[in-house]
């Protein structure tokens, strides 16, 4: 059985995005970024099928300017047998969008004959939360959104238990299917320095979208990105009691 | 426009979610059909047909339709596009949303556009990005716009009011062949729900222990709060995820919400900087928290809340 794990560059979590002058976007240039965080735990669920025996191969692909070979480097370190990079830059990739990204994890999946496909549920960049739902579709797979747990069952099918709004669900899917990682799927490890050294030596290979035959034109038309209302800050209170006081006078709290 | 609404509803009861949905819908234009799919979708479709605004409400019944699974719902939703052609495809933005929604789209090969926040017009919407950190507005170019709504950011559709038609069919489209559902293992609880409530207490890491969240359950349950909780607080293991509020998580809107030993990382704001009034309890005045809180308090939750429960007025 082989896995493919997208693994998405964005801005780092802890940075704050800042807006650019002239509304066209959010500022990412001399800012620190890394892989997105639920791609981690996808690629660490990836992994950890290797090590149970249920899969053969993890192949890592990243689609973005040659900086997405480091987040691929990184998935290698981690465990990844090899990898795949999708070259996209300048202003392709600034309108890069989900449909896009899933017509080329379409086409690699097939070329790739892979079993199971693997995303984090949402890159906390675009917030769009679309690519794996995207790709089930595109292949004709099933799908298993929001994953908590993954196991293989017997070689042909998954039993994925999702996250729902009041709960937890368990379905089962025929393989091949697209699961997406949710934040309790797994808790990615950290590479140790002899596997970074390894992962230098791991194959990474290229492929453009126009070798995949993938149209990445984008279909929606970003017109303005403008800084949110601020919220303005509010005051102190001294204690418990001031703090009712002020619920029920100005906040109209009946408690 | 002509808009296409998927319901969201357990059997029985139909997601107050979808009223929200069916109001950005209205925003649009044009009429508005409702699609009902379900093992028997009878009882909530007549609910649906009340509501104000519905145009029309096409019911489909099908076994394999329990429990919603993609694989069955989204040819059914494609069955429907096609008979009558739709310009719009719209669904709320919770697990169940955001689960089909680009599923369709897949499927119609269009761009969707997630969990907007606004309608500017047919074909403009707005949304956010980095945890809420800046405002798009974008303009889709596809014939049928497939798009998830962010139910807080509009008000519920009025239940009565409507006398839309049920058109009932037995959709043969559905597919059984590739998914099975197992069953759900749903929170119990007698407090409200996250998206409804009107007031919300939520705690973070520094409750440091499953045990102690019991002093936010209590509180909580004597003021008829809802409970929410960081992503911190989650992934520490002192909540189920269901209560998770944030960019990846829920997004709430309550007339009240109070953050009792939550920082206010950037992922958890963009979760609830959208409600009313917030309060936040905590004992590090530089507490980021504070900078979108109305009422900070700078005090040990563990004196504060307990002080609170004794001097509130029970519900």
């Amino acid at each position: 059985m082989r896995v493919i794990v997208g693994v998405k560059r964005v801005v780092d979590f802890a940075i704050k995005a800042r807006v650019k002058a002239d509304k066209t976007g959010v500022v990412t240039e001399g800012v620190k970024h890394s892989m997105n965080p639920f791609d981690e735990i996808a690629l660490e669920q990836g992994i950890r099928l290797k090590e149970s025996g249920a899969v053969k191969e993890v192949i890592a692909v990243s689609c973005g300017p040659t900086a997405c070979q480091e987040t691929l480097r990184t998935a290698l370190a981690m465990g990844a047998d090899r990898a795949i990079h999708v070259p996209v830059e300048g202003a392709a990739y600034e309108t890069l969008q989900p449909l896009a990204v899933a017509k080329i994890f379409k086409k690699l999946a097939e070329d790739n004959q892979a079993n199971l496909v693997l995303f984090g549920k949402q890159a906390i960049d675009d917030d769009a939360n679309q690519t794996a739902q995207l790709t089930s579709a595109l292949l004709n797979w099933p799908q298993g959104a929001f994953a908590a747990k993954l196991s293989v069952e017997g070689g042909s099918k998954v039993k994925v238990v999702r996250e729902i709004d009041g709960g937890l669900e368990t379905i089962e899917l025929n393989l091949p299917a697209v699961v997406s990682a949710d934040l309790r799927l797994a808790e990615p490890r950290y590479a140790s320095l002899a596997n970074i050294m390894k992962a230098k030596k791991k194959p990474l290979d290229k492929k453009t979208p126009e070798e995949l035959g993938v149209d990445i034109k984008p279909r929606i038309k970003t017109l303005s990105v403008e800084e949110p209302p601020v919220r303005k800050a509010g005051i102190k209170v001294e204690n418990v009691d001031g703090l009712l006081q002020k619920l029920r006078t100005e906040a109209g709290v009946t408690f | 426009a002509s808009t296409l609404v998927i319901a969201e509803h357990d059997g029985a009861v139909l997601a107050a979610g979808t009223l929200n949905t069916i109001t950005a819908a209205s925003k649009l234009g044009g009429n508005i059909t409702v699609l009902v799919a379900g093992a028997s979708p009878k009882a909530v479709a007549d609910t649906v047909s009340k509501v104000k605004g519905v145009s029309k409400v096409v019911a489909v019944e099908h076994a394999g339709l329990k429990g919603l699974l993609t694989e069955a719902v989204t040819p059914v939703v494609i069955a429907a596009h096609k008979k009558t052609p739709f310009t719009h495809i719209v669904a709320p933005a919770t697990t169940f949303g955001k689960t089909i929604i680009p599923n369709i789209a897949g499927k119609l090969d269009v761009a969707p556009i997630s969990d907007i926040i606004g309608v500017k017009s047919e074909d403009t919407f707005v949304r956010t990005l980095y945890a809420g950190n800046a405002i798009a507005t974008v303009q889709s170019t596809d014939a049928v716009k497939v798009v998830s709504v962010r139910t807080t950011a509009f008000e519920p559709a009025a239940a009565t009011g409507g006398s839309a038609a049920v058109e009932s069919s037995s959709d043969g489209a559905v597919d059984q062949t590739q998914s099975v559902f197992v069953g759900q293992e749903l929170v119990k609880s007698d407090r409200p729900e996250l998206a409804a409530a009107q007031v919300i207490v939520s705690g973070g890491r520094a409750l440091k222990s499953k045990e102690n969240f019991k002093i936010l359950y209590d509180f909580a349950d004597k003021i008829g709060a809802a409970v929410g909780a960081t992503r911190a607080a989650v992934e520490a293991g002192y909540v189920s995820n269901d209560l998770q509020i944030g960019q990846t998580g829920k997004i709430v809107a309550p007339t009240l919400y109070m953050a009792i030993g939550i920082s206010g990382a950037i992922q958890h704001l963009a979760g609830m900087k959208d409600s009313k009034t917030i309060v936040a309890i905590n004992k590090d005045p530089e507490a980021p928290i504070f900078q979108v809180a109305d009422f900070g308090l700078v005090e040990d939750l563990f004196k504060a809340v307990p002080e609170l429960s004794s001097k509130v007025k029970a519900k």
